[in-house]
This record gives C-alpha cells, sequence and structure tokens, in this order.
C-alpha cells in the first residue's frame, strides 16, 4: 500500500461521510457534479485541437527533437531530463498546450518511466504562470505585475528543478 | 496562447521542408483532432468522478469548513486586512477553492479579492503586496490532488495514475514558498 493509494480512498471516504452526517442527498450532489465535469472536459476540445494541430506538426517535423538533442548536454548537468524541456518552456505559457504535450511525451515514453513520471510532476505542480498573473492583474487599476511575475516564475524554476530530483528520490 | 500555435505551425513546416520530413507533418495536420478527442474523453470521466465528489463536499458544507480552518493560516500571509473584511473572505475561497482543484470556481473569487484588496487599500499604479501575493498564490499549483495529470497518465497506460502524488505535494509546497520568498523579497524594496 502506497501513500497516494490510501490518501485517495481517504478523501473519497471522508467526502461520502461527511456527506452522510450532514445529511446531504450525496447521489444528486455527484451526479450534479459530474455532470458539471463532463462538461467542462468538452468545453475545452476545440482549444485542445487547436494546440494538438500546431504541437502535432511540431513534432512530426522533427524540430522538437532537435531542440531536445541541442539542449540534452545542458541538462543533463542538473540531472533534468532533456525530453521534458520543452513542456517546462510550454508550461507558464499554455496550459492547453503543455497539457497536449504532456500527452504525447506519456505516449511515447511511458507515464510510468522517469521521464513520464518527471513530465507528470511537473505539470501538476507548476501553473500557467504568464496567464494567471495577467488575468489577475487585468481585474484591478494597478499595472506593471512584474514582481509578481518575477516571483511566479521563480517558483516555476525551482518546480523544474526539483520535479526530476524528487522522482529520482521517491522513485529511485 | 494568442499566436503561439500559428509560431508553432510556421516553425513545424520550415523545419519540415529543410529536414524532409513534410509527409509527416501533413499527417500529423490529419490525426491530431483524433487525438484531442481521446485526450479529452480520457479527461471527462476523470472529471467526471472528482467533480461529483467536489460537489458532494461543497453541499454538504465540507467546502465551507476547510474555508473556516484556512482562515487563520492565510491571515498570516496576507498583512494589514481586517480578520472580518470581504477581502480576506473572497481571498480564503479563492484559496480552498484552488486546493480543492475547482480552476472554474476560484478565478472568479480571485478576480473579486483582487477588487477587494484595490477597495479596503485604496487604487494605485502600482499593485499592493497582497495583491502580488494573491497573484503569486494563483500562479502556482496548490491543488491537492491533481486530478488532470492522473487521468492523461491513466489513459497512457500507467499502471498507478496517482502514484505521483508525493512527489506533486512536495515540489507544489517548495515551489510556493520559493514563490512567496521571492515575492517577499522583492516588496522589501518598497
Amino acid at each position: 500500500m502506497d501513500v497516494s493509494s490510501i490518501a485517495v480512498v481517504g478523501i473519497v471516504l471522508l467526502i461520502f461521510g461527511y456527506g452522510l452526517f450532514k445529511r446531504t442527498d450525496v447521489s444528486d450532489a455527484f451526479c450534479e457534479g459530474a455532470k458539471d465535469g463532463v462538461k467542462t472536459a468538452f468545453e475545452l476540445l476545440p482549444t485542445l485541437c487547436y494546440l494538438m494541430l500546431a504541437i502535432s506538426m511540431l513534432r512530426a517535423s522533427g524540430a522538437l527533437e532537435a531542440l531536445v538533442r541541442a539542449v540534452s548536454p545542458l541538462t543533463e548537468k542538473i540531472g533534468f531530463p532533456a525530453e521534458v524541456l520543452p513542456l517546462a518552456i510550454l508550461r507558464p505559457v499554455s496550459g492547453s498546450g503543455a497539457l497536449s504535450l504532456l500527452e504525447d511525451i506519456l505516449n511515447r515514453f511511458g507515464a510510468d518511466s522517469f521521464v513520464g513520471r518527471t513530465a507528470s510532476v511537473l505539470m501538476a505542480s507548476t501553473e500557467t504562470t504568464f496567464y494567471t498573473v495577467a488575468v489577475y492583474f487585468g481585474a484591478v487599476k494597478a499595472k506593471k505585475p512584474r514582481k509578481a511575475l518575477a516571483a511566479s516564475l521563480a517558483g516555476d524554476l525551482s518546480a523544474f528543478m526539483l520535479s526530476a530530483l524528487a522522482v529520482r528520490l521517491i522513485f529511485g | 496562447m494568442g499566436k503561439l500555435p500559428i509560431f508553432l505551425i510556421i516553425c513545424s513546416t520550415v523545419y519540415g521542408v529543410k529536414a524532409g520530413t513534410l509527409p509527416s507533418v501533413a499527417s500529423a495536420v490529419t490525426e491530431c483532432g483524433g487525438a484531442a478527442v481521446s485526450l479529452v474523453i480520457g479527461l471527462s470521466g476523470v472529471m467526471a468522478v472528482w467533480g461529483g465528489l467536489i460537489n458532494i463536499a461543497n453541499r454538504s458544507g465540507f467546502s465551507a469548513l476547510l474555508t473556516k480552518t484556512a482562515k487563520p493560516i492565510i491571515c498570516k500571509i496576507f498583512k494589514g486586512l481586517n480578520y472580518d473584511s470581504a477581502a480576506l473572505n473572497a481571498i480564503t475561497m479563492n484559496i480552498t477553492a484552488n486546493l480543492l482543484g475547482l480552476g472554474n470556481a476560484a478565478t472568479p473569487l480571485g478576480l473579486k479579492a483582487m477588487k477587494l484588496l484595490e477597495e479596503e487599500e485604496g487604487a494605485a499604479d502600482r499593485p499592493s503586496k497582497n495583491m502580488t501575493l494573491l497573484a503569486v498564490i494563483n500562479a502556482c499549483s496548490i491543488q491537492i490532488i491533481p486530478t488532470t495529470v492522473a487521468a492523461v497518465r491513466s489513459g497512457a497506460g500507467s499502471k498507478s495514475p496517482m502514484e505521483i502524488l508525493p512527489c506533486v505535494l512536495a515540489v507544489s509546497a517548495i515551489s510556493l514558498s520559493v514563490a512567496l520568498l521571492a515575492a517577499e523579497v522583492l516588496e522589501l524594496g518598497r
């Protein structure tokens, strides 16, 4: 038994347990939320098609591999798999683009490989930084979110470097 | 996003002509739609299940309980705000929604919090420290259960899609600390 399995099952039990304790109509609530979940996923489809087109073409042309080959001597020094670097570059810029690229990486190298795990951890522990900061500062009069952007990118950079390290430490 | 895909398409065409891989580029155009559809089908299943669970948590008051528990901690990060202020309430709800992975609910709450911060701290040309901190927290991933990534992993044949959870939590926590620390350091020069 691993920690993540216990955590996932534990959260499911906790949510159902609390719901029943508070006499919530759990089945009705579940179905309503599930409907929203499906809707959200399918609303992503047009954007994913758009980005998948660009990323599929880029990979088929061989340009992505050429980039990986060019940077691999550099990334190997810090123990970061070069195959994940395109994802690290795309992640702060485009969420759907990163998602398409993640699927591509997992299918090519295997979801449970070192590359696949590092890509998964990187994707799950970072956000679409540029988009988020732009949206948040679009809501107020104060512009020039330089500090917010710089601090968030520092966080992203640490996540990139740590994702490979964390996978090595935990999966050996 | 914007012009990025167009830039990538131009790059692939130029590189494809140069490397002689144009036939593969052409077939990628036909195949990519199917790839996007299968990705969404995989995602919709997992998002339906977690959407259902989170909706139970919302209706039963579990999310509200989480918000109440989180507020004293969040109050320590956002200094100078009244404990009962509307801005701090909106910030807390935004952060809890992010923890639960409710991106669609978190964004409107976060934007409302930004506007409330502007009202309570006064509008200026330069963002206040609390505005910077709120944007930084939202630009870091603090989602507890990485459902979307687990869905993609599951679709790609992972034996244990959630096995990355401990790594994700550790990396998220450290990168959030780095980002917040960087924000604090940058704010010193005010």
